[in-house]
C-alpha cells in the first residue's frame, strides 16, 4: 500500500458534498498526488453520503477503506462508517467549529478550510480558487464563503501539519473524473451526436457532452426512452455524423436489438455502458462489473463487436477514441464499458498529446454504380452516406443482397454472414495490447479489467515481490491468442473480479482455454479497497 | 425528370391488389412533381408491409427495427438538414411498437414527413389486429373480437401539437398525391395517416367501406383552426380525408436545436480539430 492519507467527509444529500470535493480536489491537486471517490445512496435528498479523499506520496487511483481523518457533517453518518473507524481516526464534528460564533458551524466552506490548513495549502490560491468556482452566484455570498473559508483554514493551519512529500510540479497532471476522461475520449474520436435515456452511472457523460456541445459542435438529445436513443444513434452514423449512446445495464438491455441492427446494417455505433449492481434496479448509485457478459452477447444473431474497458483515466480517454475509429473503420457495435466506480472517481491523467488518426473519416464519395455491401476479402464495404456522391445508400435489418435489397436468397445470406463475420480477423489485428505491470517473467498471474486497474497497479508496485505480476487487459472482446504468453508463464493465474461470477474469467477459459486458479470476486456494489485487495491476494499467492 | 424507379428488376412482395400500391403510384408522382433529388432523399422505415415501400421506390432509405423508424428518420435529419426525410410504416409499425417515438416526435416538430399506411389490420404477422382495428373485429387471436378502443391517431397528433395533420386513401392516387405534396412542403413535422384496404386480411374495412365512410374536406377551408381540426378528427363514424391541420412558422427541431443556432453546418461535414482537444487537456 503506498503511504497515504484517507479524508473521508460524511453528510447528507444536498448538504453540498459534491461542492467541497470539486474544490478540495482542484485545490490539492497542484500540490500533491490526490484521488477522491463519493459513495451516494440513491436519493436527492437526506440518507447519508461520504467522499473519500486519498492524498498519496505517489500517483493514485484506488481507495482507502481505512480513515485517518473523518469530518462529520451531520451526526447520523457515524454508525455506517464504524468498521472504516480505527483507533488513529481524528474524527470531527460540527461542534469543532462551533467556537467562531461569527460563522455558521455547518458551513462546507469551513471545513473545506480546516482540510485545506491542516495540509498547509497555499490559501490564497484557494481562495481564488473559490471566488472562480462561485463566480456566477452574489458577490456578497462569494465574500462570505471566502471569510468562512479563512476561518475554517487558520483553525486547521494550527493543527500539527500532515508529512506530505510534494509533487514534481504544479500542473503536471489533469484534475478528472472517469467521466469526463471517457467524454474527453468521445471528443477526440470525433463524436458530434449524442443521444441517451439518463440513467445513473451513464447520465454524467451525457451531460458532460452538453456542457461541451456548442464549444465542439456535439447534436445532444435526450431520447424518449433507450430504444430511441440508440436507433437515433445509428441513424446519425448512418447519415455521416458519428454517435455515442450513453446508459447502464438497464437501459442497455432495452437497446440490444438495435445493437444487432447496427450490426446487420453495417452502420458503426458507439455504445457507453457503465454498469451498476444488478439485476433488474438493483442497487443505482453503487458499482460492479457484472454486464460483461450482457454486452459480449447482446443482440440476436452472430456478428462481430469489440469491447473496451478503460481502468486507468489515461485509457478512458484513449480507448474512448480508439472506440469511434474502430466502429467507423469496421462498421460494428463497439462497447466502451466502464462502472459506477470508474466515472465517478476523481485522479490525475498524464496531460496526453492525442493524435488525429482517429478522425479522419472512413466514408467514400459514392458514384450511381455503388452498392453499400459490396462483397470483398476484408468484408469491410466501403461505406458512402446520403448526399455524398451520385449513389444511393440502401441499408436493410432484413437478409440482403450487395444493393441492400431484401434477399432470401440462401447463398446470398451465406456470403453476406461470412462477410460480416470477417470482419473479425482485421479488428484482430488491431488488438488493443494488455498492459503488463510487473516482472514479465511471473510465476503468478493476477489478471483484471476495467476499474479494478488502479487498486491491483498498486499492489504489484508496492508489494515489490519478483514473482507476481498483474495483467490489466484493456479490450476484453473479442480477446487475442497474444494474451496466452502471459498466461503459459504463471503457475497460478488469479483473476479479480467486481462480480459474483468472474465474468472475463470465464470468457478467458473459453475463449484462450487458459486455467484458472483462483478467482477473488466482490459484489456487495463497492469497489475493492486497497486494503482489501491486499488481504485477499495474499489468501490466495 | 427523376424515374424512382430501379436499373434492376424489383419483386415487390405486396398481395395483388393491396393499397400499398396505389401509395406507391401517389409518392413517386409527388416527389416527381416536386423535382426532389433522390440522391438527397432518404427514407426511414421499420418492419411491415407499408415498411417495405423503400424498397421500391430508388431513392436512400434506412430499413431499421420494427417500430424505429421516426429515430432514425430524426437523427438523420439533424445530422444533415440538406436532405428530405420520409418515415413510412403501417398502423402497427408506427401506432403500436413505435407509439412513443409517434409521441415524441410529434412534440420535437423535426422537419420530417411521416407517411403511415393505415389498414386497421396486421399484415406481414397474418391478420391480428392492430391499434387501429375497430372493436368487435375478429382475429385469429382476438377470436371474440377487439375490445380495445382504437387509437386515434389524427386526434393525438393535433394534441400534441403537430403542425401538418392530414389524411389520405390509397384509393384515390391523385388526391392521395395532393396531400403527400403538401406534406413534404410543410417546414416542420408533417403526418399523413393514409387509409387502405388490406386485401388479405381486413375484409371489414375494404375499399368500399371506406368510400363510404370517409369524405373530402374543403380546400378552400381555413386549415389552421385547430377546433374545427379537434372536431373533424374525433368524427371517426365518417373519416374527413384531406389536410384537416396545418400551422406555419412554428420552428423545426432543426431550428430550434442550440448547435444550428449559430451555425447551419450540418454536423456531418463539420471538421474535429484535435487541436482543441490537446487544448482542453492541458487546461
Amino acid at each position: 500500500m503506498q503511504n497515504s492519507i484517507t479524508i473521508v467527509l460524511s453528510g447528507e444529500a444536498g448538504q453540498g458534498l459534491q461542492t467541497i470535493e470539486d474544490l478540495l480536489t482542484k485545490a490539492i491537486s497542484d500540490s500533491y498526488y490526490i484521488f477522491s471517490a463519493s459513495e451516494v445512496m440513491s436519493r436527492v435528498r437526506g440518507g447519508n453520503n461520504t467522499v473519500t479523499f486519498r492524498i498519496s506520496e505517489e500517483k493514485v487511483f484506488s481507495f482507502r477503506y481505512e480513515i485517518d481523518f473523518l469530518f462529520l457533517l451531520n451526526d447520523h453518518g457515524l454508525s455506517r462508517l464504524k468498521q472504516r473507524i480505527t483507533p488513529n481516526t481524528r474524527i470531527f464534528d460540527q461542534d469543532k467549529f462551533a467556537g467562531d460564533k461569527s460563522v455558521p458551524k455547518d458551513s462546507n466552506m469551513i471545513i473545506l478550510g480546516f482540510i485545506c490548513g491542516m495540509i498547509g495549502l497555499d490559501k490564497s490560491a484557494v481562495v481564488d480558487l473559490i471566488k472562480s468556482h462561485f463566480s456566477s452566484k452574489a458577490a456578497e455570498r462569494i465574500s462570505e464563503n471566502e471569510r468562512e473559508f479563512i476561518v475554517g483554514f487558520d483553525q486547521g493551519f494550527a493543527e500539527p501539519r500532515l508529512n506530505l512529500i510534494k509533487s514534481s510540479k504544479n500542473g503536471t497532471y489533469k484534475l478528472l473524473d472517469g467521466t469526463q476522461a471517457v467524454g474527453i475520449g468521445a471528443l477526440a474520436g470525433g463524436c458530434n451526436f449524442v443521444a441517451a435515456y439518463p440513467m445513473s452511472p451513464g447520465t454524467g457523460l451525457l451531460t458532460f457532452m452538453a456542457d461541451h456541445a456548442i464549444d465542439y459542435g456535439v447534436l445532444v438529445e435526450q431520447a424518449e426512452d433507450e430504444i430511441a436513443a440508440i436507433n437515433m444513434v445509428i441513424g446519425a452514423w448512418y447519415a455521416g455524423a458519428r454517435g455515442l449512446v450513453t446508459t447502464s445495464g438497464g437501459g442497455f438491455s432495452l437497446m440490444q436489438e438495435a445493437v444487432s441492427l447496427a450490426a446487420m446494417t453495417e452502420t458503426p455505433c458507439v455504445i457507453h455502458v457503465g454498469q451498476r449492481p444488478g439485476p433488474a434496479t438493483g442497487l443505482p448509485t453503487r458499482t460492479e462489473q457484472s454486464d460483461l457478459n450482457l454486452v459480449v452477447y447482446s443482440g440476436q444473431g452472430e456478428f462481430p463487436r469489440i469491447v473496451l474497458a478503460p481502468g486507468s483515466l489515461e485509457d478512458g480517454v484513449l480507448l474512448s477514441q480508439k472506440a469511434f475509429y474502430f466502429a467507423d473503420k469496421y462498421q460494428i457495435p463497439v462497447f466502451i464499458l466502464t462502472d459506477q466506480f470508474y466515472l465517478d472517481a476523481k485522479g490525475q491523467m498524464e496531460r496526453l498529446t492525442l493524435r488525429e488518426d482517429a478522425l479522419r473519416q472512413q466514408i467514400v464519395k459514392t458514384d450511381q454504380d455503388y452498392q453499400r455491401y459490396t462483397l470483398n476479402a476484408s468484408g469491410i464495404s466501403p461505406r458512402g452516406i446520403p448526399g455524398n456522391g451520385t449513389g444511393f445508400i440502401k441499408a436493410d435489418s432484413d437478409e440482403h443482397d450487395e444493393h441492400g435489397m431484401i434477399t432470401e436468397d440462401f447463398e446470398m445470406r451465406i456470403k453476406m454472414n461470412d462477410k460480416r463475420l470477417r470482419k473479425e480477423n482485421g479488428l484482430l489485428e488491431e488488438y488493443v495490447s494488455a498492459e503488463l505491470i510487473g516482472p514479465s517473467e511471473h510465476r503468478h498471474l493476477i489478471v483484471g479489467w476495467g476499474s479494478t486497474y488502479g487498486v491491483l497497479k498498486e499492489f504489484i508496485n508496492t508489494r515489490k515481490t519478483a514473482d507476481t505480476a498483474f495483467l490489466n487487459i484493456k479490450q476484453v472482446y473479442p480477446l487475442h491468442s497474444e494474451l496466452l504468453p502471459y498466461f503459459k508463464k504463471a503457475q497460478s493465474v488469479t483473476v479479480v473480479e467486481n462480480n459474483a461470477k468472474g465474468q472475463l474469467a470465464d470468457l478467458l477459459v473459453l475463449k484462450l482455454g487458459v486455467r484458472i486458479a483462483n478467482r477473488v470476486l466482490k459484489y456487495s456494489g463497492e469497489p475493492f479497497s486497497i486494503e482489501e485487495i491486499e488481504k485477499r491476494l495474499l489468501e490466495v499467492l | 425528370m427523376h424515374s424512382y424507379e430501379s436499373d434492376f428488376p424489383i419483386d415487390i412482395a405486396w398481395c395483388p391488389g393491396c393499397g400499398n400500391f396505389g401509395i406507391r403510384t401517389a409518392l413517386i408522382q409527388a416527389l416527381q412533381e416536386l423535382s426532389i433529388d433522390p440522391t438527397l432523399l432518404v427514407f426511414a422505415a421499420g418492419i411491415g408491409q407499408a415498411a417495405k415501400m423503400p424498397q421500391y421506390v430508388n431513392a436512400n432509405y434506412f430499413n431499421g427495427l420494427h417500430g424505429r423508424a421516426l429515430p432514425v428518420a430524426l437523427a438523420i435529419k439533424a445530422s444533415n438538414p440538406k436532405l428530405t426525410v420520409i418515415a413510412e410504416g403501417g398502423d402497427g409499425d408506427m401506432y403500436g411498437e413505435g407509439g412513443n417515438h409517434f409521441i415524441h416526435n410529434i412534440r420535437r416538430n423535426p422537419d420530417i414527413t411521416h407517411l403511415v399506411h393505415d389498414n386497421m389490420v396486421y399484415g406481414l404477422t397474418k391478420g391480428q389486429a392492430s391499434p387501429t382495428s375497430q372493436i368487435g373485429f375478429v382475429t385469429s387471436v382476438q377470436v371474440d373480437g377487439v375490445i380495445n378502443v382504437p387509437i386515434n391517431p389524427l386526434a393525438l397528433a393535433l394534441t400534441l401539437g403537430a403542425t401538418f395533420v392530414g389524411r389520405a386513401f390509397s384509393g384515390d392516387i391523385p388526391e392521395t398525391k395532393e396531400i403527400i405534396k403538401a406534406a413534404l412542403q410543410h417546414r416542420g413535422y408533417a403526418f399523413v395517416d393514409i387509409l387502405q384496404p388490406c386485401v388479405s386480411f381486413n375484409k371489414i374495412n375494404n375499399f368500399g367501406w371506406y368510400k363510404s365512410h370517409s369524405y373530402y374536406l374543403d380546400q378552400t377551408r381555413n386549415t389552421e383552426d385547430i377546433n374545427q381540426a379537434f372536431a373533424l378528427a374525433q368524427d371517426t363514424r365518417k373519416m374527413a380525408l384531406g389536410i384537416l391541420y396545418q400551422s406555419k412558422g412554428r420552428p423545426t427541431y432543426e431550428d430550434e436545436v442550440n448547435i444550428y443556432k449559430e451555425d447551419a453546418t450540418p454536423i456531418v461535414s463539420r471538421l474535429r480539430d484535435i487541436k482543441g482537444i490537446n487544448a482542453f487537456i492541458q487546461t
